[in-house]
C-alpha cells in the first residue's frame, strides 16, 4: 500500500515538473504578450496543483498536508486574479492582441 | 525524486528570468515575476521535504501572499501611475 502511494505521489510530482517546464518555455516562445500569459497559466493552475498533490500524498494525514492544501488554495485563488488584473492593465495601456484589427499600437515580438 | 521537481523549477525560473530580461513590455516582466514567484514557492516546499524541515512550508505561504500584493500593487502602479489611486468600482448610477 505504501508503495503504491509512493508511485503515484512521484508520477504526479513528475508530470507536476513536465507542466511546469512546458509553460515557462510557452511563456518564453509564445509570440506576443497575451499568448504569453495564457501559456504562463498552465505553470500555475497544472504545475502547481499536480506538484502539491504529490507531496501531499508524501506527508499523508498530517498538519503538513494542511499547509500544502492553504498553499494551493493560494494559488488556486490569487493567480487568476493576478492574470485578471496584468490583462486588465495592458488593455488599458492599449497593449493590442497580436491578432486584433490595427487599433492602438500592436504587441511587438 | 524532489531533486527532480526542484531541477524542473529551476529550469522554470531560468526561463522566466530570460522573459524577464527580454521581455518587451513591463507587462510580460510583471507576468514573468509572477512566474518566478510561484515557482519559488513551490520550490521552497519542494527543499523543505527534501531536507525532512517542513517547516518551510510556512515561509512558502508567506512568500505567496508577498508575491500577490507585490504583483498587483506594481500592476496599479503602472495602470493608474499612482498607488493611491481609487480602486475599480461600478461607475453609480
Amino acid at each position: 500500500m505504501s508503495a503504491l502511494v509512493d508511485a503515484a505521489s512521484w508520477a504526479l510530482i513528475a508530470a507536476g515538473s513536465a507542466f511546469a517546464v512546458i509553460g515557462a518555455l510557452g511563456l518564453l516562445r509564445m509570440p506576443d504578450f497575451y499568448t504569453r500569459m495564457h501559456a504562463a497559466s498552465v505553470t500555475d493552475t497544472l504545475g502547481a496543483a499536480l506538484l502539491l498533490a504529490g507531496m501531499m500524498l508524501q506527508a499523508g494525514f498530517s498538519l503538513v498536508a494542511v499547509k500544502l492544501a492553504i498553499i494551493g488554495a493560494l494559488v488556486f485563488f490569487t493567480s487568476p486574479t493576478a492574470t485578471h488584473a496584468l490583462a486588465r492593465a495592458a488593455l488599458e495601456r492599449k497593449l493590442a492582441p497580436l491578432l486584433a484589427k490595427a487599433e492602438g499600437e500592436p504587441s511587438k515580438r | 525524486m524532489f531533486t527532480f521537481a526542484i531541477a524542473a523549477l529551476l529550469v522554470v525560473l531560468g526561463l522566466a528570468l530570460a522573459r524577464a530580461v527580454l521581455g518587451p513590455t513591463v507587462f510580460d516582466r510583471a507576468q514573468a515575476g509572477n512566474t518566478i514567484g510561484t515557482a519559488v514557492m513551490l520550490m521552497l516546499a519542494a527543499i523543505g521535504f527534501l531536507n525532512g524541515r517542513p517547516d518551510f512550508l510556512d515561509l512558502a505561504i508567506t512568500y505567496g501572499l508577498l508575491n500577490v500584493v507585490g504583483t498587483i500593487a506594481v500592476l496599479k502602479f503602472f495602470r493608474h501611475g499612482d498607488l493611491g489611486a481609487p480602486g475599480e468600482e461600478e461607475p453609480s448610477r
